[in-house]
């Protein structure tokens, strides 16, 4: 006869118990679980890179619906609990869904605190809390306006990284003089503060809320001082309450949270309480790694092992958030009976302090350079003497013995009890254990048989150097996504082993690489075509049928199949002559819309599919060729009157920018490319969001890039001056050139950017002139293949297949 | 007892592309795959209505334009995590010759 167990929540801690229950106790109990949440169970710590885009809910995700399938558990999701009846044993919830229980495990967590200051309850005002408040803080984001974080704490800074990536300007506001006071010392949390800033957000320490300000929703924050700070939402992150006000409706003791043995149990023994609602000798848990404990002893009660017991360790704590390395653990405060060792380099940004008692690490924080977190936390842990290494201790392990050791050697020479994943409380031994008695190979069965890496992932290099000192050779990093699912293969493998192998047209590509596929699919054969006209100009001969059908038919399809026509404005030029066969042409087929683009040119909606080819001969007939608007390609080059016509142009930004289209159409490139060119620093062309912009100043041309404003709003980056037009035109190509030879199919040029650096970018095309010629006698040796106007090449008989039907059959045939 | 229809010649229709055959009542894509195989669909993805034969063709599948549907065209049916189908229509081709079913024409026509 089974048992029935009852959870009530289900998050991390209850999932990591049931895990733990099923593989010492399979099939002892019968399991329900009540969700307040509408959803599986999920990692919660790696919500900071769902909020910053960098992964996505379905990423998260730690026990699919599947498992509760296969493990017969029965979920109610969605469904809050109202009702503990203890003498009846049985849980309520607020849809009515009861279920009786043998045991009961309750996991409500906590909930945000919210500071009682008038106007908390307004609109806008969002906690962090779980994937709604995500979901909320996204929306939000996405009108780009201004967020306020109150709460400078691991969890607020994690919210205003995330909502800065998300293209809101962003405020912290923080109660004490330095972030992160609980982790770090005023000297690292200085420099944390400082590394914000740089990222562009605005740090306001020793700042007191005084009140939200705003009739129907958040308009702005009062602080006690009289700042007033503008805000569209505001995110609370001021910590968490242990949520025990279920349990103290049943009769349980509930203090700050709910009283637990240290074996988990309740006052009730049939009751147990786990993660952060639960209260063990007096402290309640919040960080991942001791409610994990917790959930390894409820597991092991609940299979008859009373042996377990509940012992307080220290927690290392990282911040989440991409490019800033910080390790804290232990007790950093200052003392009379304390020493500590610092090491500063203010230009690397790097400060690590250890604090040291009686000639042994009680404390250690690191900022910037984080990789001896786990040695000095071993150390710690076992309570080493560390005389004999007194002199070079804080350099880190490497520099122990008197040579450096490379980074491998010194991850193999860690003692096999020393903690790698300070999440699931892996150490080094159960992991290498693990991939020679199970054979595994990669950093995913590592993360399924051991668990290491597999919440924050911060210990993902530590584990990979594992992998890699245990298998030697026979261990390959699959860390590069493949292109599809035809290869294994990432872009950048295939686009080297192209030039590598010289190969030269789709199926060899196939045959070469070992495609698992006979003719590829939708992903890869575009982006392949890509590659080998952008790799084998005048050699390849483009496949249309591996094009999408924009860039086959040189046309926009619309939502009802008809098709766009947008023919070139040479930077947004145009003249009567040209308007008169626009109106013309939009006449005579009958074109439904006829539309101002916001490149400068004007969009003929609604053109029959047939009716292309005769739209464009007509419009070639007035000189314009395609404006591949289509394309992923040179769009437009956008311009302002610039010294023309304006009174404050300082060059002439029009003329400049018609000549670079001129150069520059035609060119295929790994996404589209929208250029911009503004005569002053008043910017009218909106240069400075463009793929590349350049701003005209008096003593010459500001060339930026890296911009976006679609998806993602991205300000440029300044990639140089250059004092005449002549040298900036030669440096956008061979930027461009270096764009069309590194960039993934797909990607933006602001995302290669930020893939490359721009530091790499630099070499190749602004202060190494040799490599910058090269670049652009490739861009115009590829241009004599490319500048061929499409439209006229159709107008001309071209795919005359795709511009009408096979047969026609008309209704008395049909009907017979 | 079939009637089959004459509505074209396989050379009339790319490898890995598609044509139309226009009818009273809407269109029927006609696909060549890279080996010479010939399938036909309606020319409608139940999606959002896109015009599958204006879709990449890749083995026996064909992935809508709009947004990026996968089809097989032996059976009709969407693949991967999408649900639905479009209606096939038998073909027979003869040295080249590609012949449909007069009944579809006289159902299309219905």
């Amino acid at each position: 006869m089974t048992e029935k167990l009852v959870i009530i929540g289900n998050g991390m801690a209850p999932g990591r118990a049931l895990e733990k229950l099923f593989e010492t106790d399979p099939g002892r109990y019968s399991v329900t679980i009540f969700n307040a949440e509408p959803r599986v169970n999920y990692d919660r710590i790696m919500l900071s890179p769902v909020l910053s885009g960098e992964k996505s809910f379905e990423d998260i995700i730690i026990h699919g619906d599947h498992w509760y399938v296969e493990n017969q558990i029965l979920l109610y999701k969605g469904h809050k609990v109202v009702e503990i009846d203890r003498e009846n044993r049985i849980v309520r919830s607020e849809q009515g869904a009861t279920a009786e229980y043998d045991k009961l495990i309750i996991a409500t967590g906590s909930v945000p605190f919210i500071i009682p200051v008038p106007g908390h309850k307004l609109a806008g005002v969002l906690t962090y809390r779980d994937l709604d408040d995500v979901h909320a803080m996204m929306l939000a984001a996405k009108a780009r306006g201004h967020a306020v974080v109150i709460g400078g704490g691991l969890l607020g800074l994690e919210a205003a990284a995330g909502l800065i990536n998300q293209g809101m300007s962003v405020t912290v506001l923080h109660v004490n003089p330095t972030l992160m006071e609980r982790q770090l010392d005023p000297a690292a949390g200085y420099l944390l503060q400082r590394e914000l800033e740089r990222r562009g957000i605005q740090v306001i320490t020793k700042a007191n809320t005084r009140e939200i300000l705003g009739t129907d929703r958040v308009e702005a924050v009062l602080l006690d001082d009289g700042t007033r700070i503008k805000a569209d939402i505001v995110i609370m992150a001021v910590g968490i309450r242990p949520n025990g006000a279920l349990a103290r409706e049943a009769g349980l003791a509930v203090n700050r949270g709910i009283v637990v043995t240290d074996q988990m149990q309740t006052s009730d023994p049939a009751v147990y309480a786990l993660g952060e609602c639960a209260e063990v000798g007096g402290t309640c848990y919040g960080l991942v790694a001791p409610l994990y404990q917790q959930a390894n002893i409820v597991a092991a009660h609940l299979g008859g092992d009373h042996g377990a017991t509940f012992v307080p360790q220290y927690t290392a704590t990282r911040l989440k958030v991409t490019g800033i390395d910080l390790y804290s653990v232990g007790d950093f405060g200052e003392g009379e009976d304390r020493e500590e060792i610092v090491l500063r380099d203010a230009t690397a940004g790097v400060y690590k302090r250890l604090i040291l008692r009686d000639e042994k690490i009680i404390g250690a924080v690191l900022y910037g350079e984080t990789a001896d977190g786990p040695w000095f936390f071993d150390m710690l842990k076992n309570q080493t003497d560390t005389r004999a290494m007194r002199d070079t201790l804080i350099f880190g392990h490497a520099y122990q013995g008197g040579s450096p050791l490379d980074p491998m050697a010194a991850v193999a020479a860690l003692p096999d009890e020393a903690e790698i994943c300070g999440c699931n409380g892996v150490c080094k031994g159960k992991i290498t254990g693990a991939i020679t008695a199970k054979g595994l190979t990669t950093l995913d069965g590592v993360r399924a048989h051991t668990k290491a890496s597999a919440s924050c992932g911060s210990c993902t290099g530590l584990v990979e150097q594992l992998l890699h000192a245990t298998l030697g050779d026979g261990y390959s990093p699959a860390a590069v996504p493949p292109m599809c699912a035809c290869t294994e293969l990432g872009h950048d493998d295939v686009r080297r082993l192209i030039i590598a192998k010289s190969l030269k047209s789709i199926p060899q590509v196939m045959q070469e690489l070992e495609w698992k596929t006979s003719c590829g699919c939708a992903k890869c054969r575009p982006a392949l075509n890509y590659y080998l006209v952008a790799d084998w100009p005048g050699e390849y001969e483009d496949d249309g049928q591996s094009r999408f059908i924009n860039e086959r038919v040189h046309a926009n399809i619309q939502k009802d199949g008809t098709y766009s026509v947008v023919p070139r404005m040479w930077g947004g030029m145009t003249s009567p002559k040209e308007l008169r066969a626009i109106a013309d042409v939009a006449d005579k087929f009958a074109i439904p819309a006829v539309k101002v683009t916001g490149g400068q040119r004007i969009d003929l909606l609604g053109v029959k599919k047939e009716d292309l080819p005769a739209v464009w001969a007509d419009l070639n007939a007035a000189g314009m060729v395609s404006g591949a608007a289509y394309a992923k390609g040179l769009r437009t080059v956008k311009t302002c009157v610039g010294s023309d016509w304006c009174r404050f142009g300082t060059q002439d930004s029009t003329g400049f920018g018609i000549r670079l289209e001129k150069f520059m159409w035609g060119a295929w490139t790994p996404a589209k490319l929208k250029l911009a060119v503004s005569g002053c620093p008043r910017n009218c062309a909106e240069a400075t969001c463009k793929d590349i912009g350049v701003i005209c100043v008096d003593s010459g041309y500001d060339i930026h890039f890296a911009g976006a404003a679609g998806l993602d709003i991205k300000g440029t980056e300044l990639l140089c001056h250059a004092d005449s037009e002549d040298e900036a035109l030669e440096i956008i190509v061979a930027l461009t050139q270096l764009y069309r030879e590194q960039g993934r199919y797909l990607e933006r040029i602001y995302k290669w950017a930020k893939r490359v650096g721009t530091p790499s970018i630099l070499a190749n095309v602004v202060t190494d002139l040799d490599k910058r010629r090269a670049y652009y006698d490739r861009f115009v040796f590829s241009q004599t293949f490319a500048q061929i106007d499409p439209w006229e090449e159709r107008v001309n008989g071209k795919d005359a297949h795709e511009f009408a039907a096979m047969s026609e059959f008309g209704m008395p045939v049909a009907a017979e | 007892m079939t009637n089959w229809i004459e509505i074209g010649n396989i050379n009339a229709i790319p490898r890995r592309g598609a044509r139309c055959v226009n009818t009273p009542s809407g269109k029927i894509a006609v696909f060549r795959t890279q080996e010479d195989q010939i399938f036909a669909m309606e020319n409608r993805c139940p999606h959002r209505n896109g015009p599958l034969s204006e879709g990449i063709v890749h083995g026996a599948s064909v992935t809508c334009p709009l947004h990026n549907w996968v089809f097989d065209l032996t059976t009709g049916k969407a693949l991967g995590a999408d649900v639905g189908g479009v209606r096939t229509f038998p073909i027979d081709v003869v040295d080249g010759r590609i012949f449909i079913a007069s009944e579809v024409l006289a159902v299309a026509a219905e």
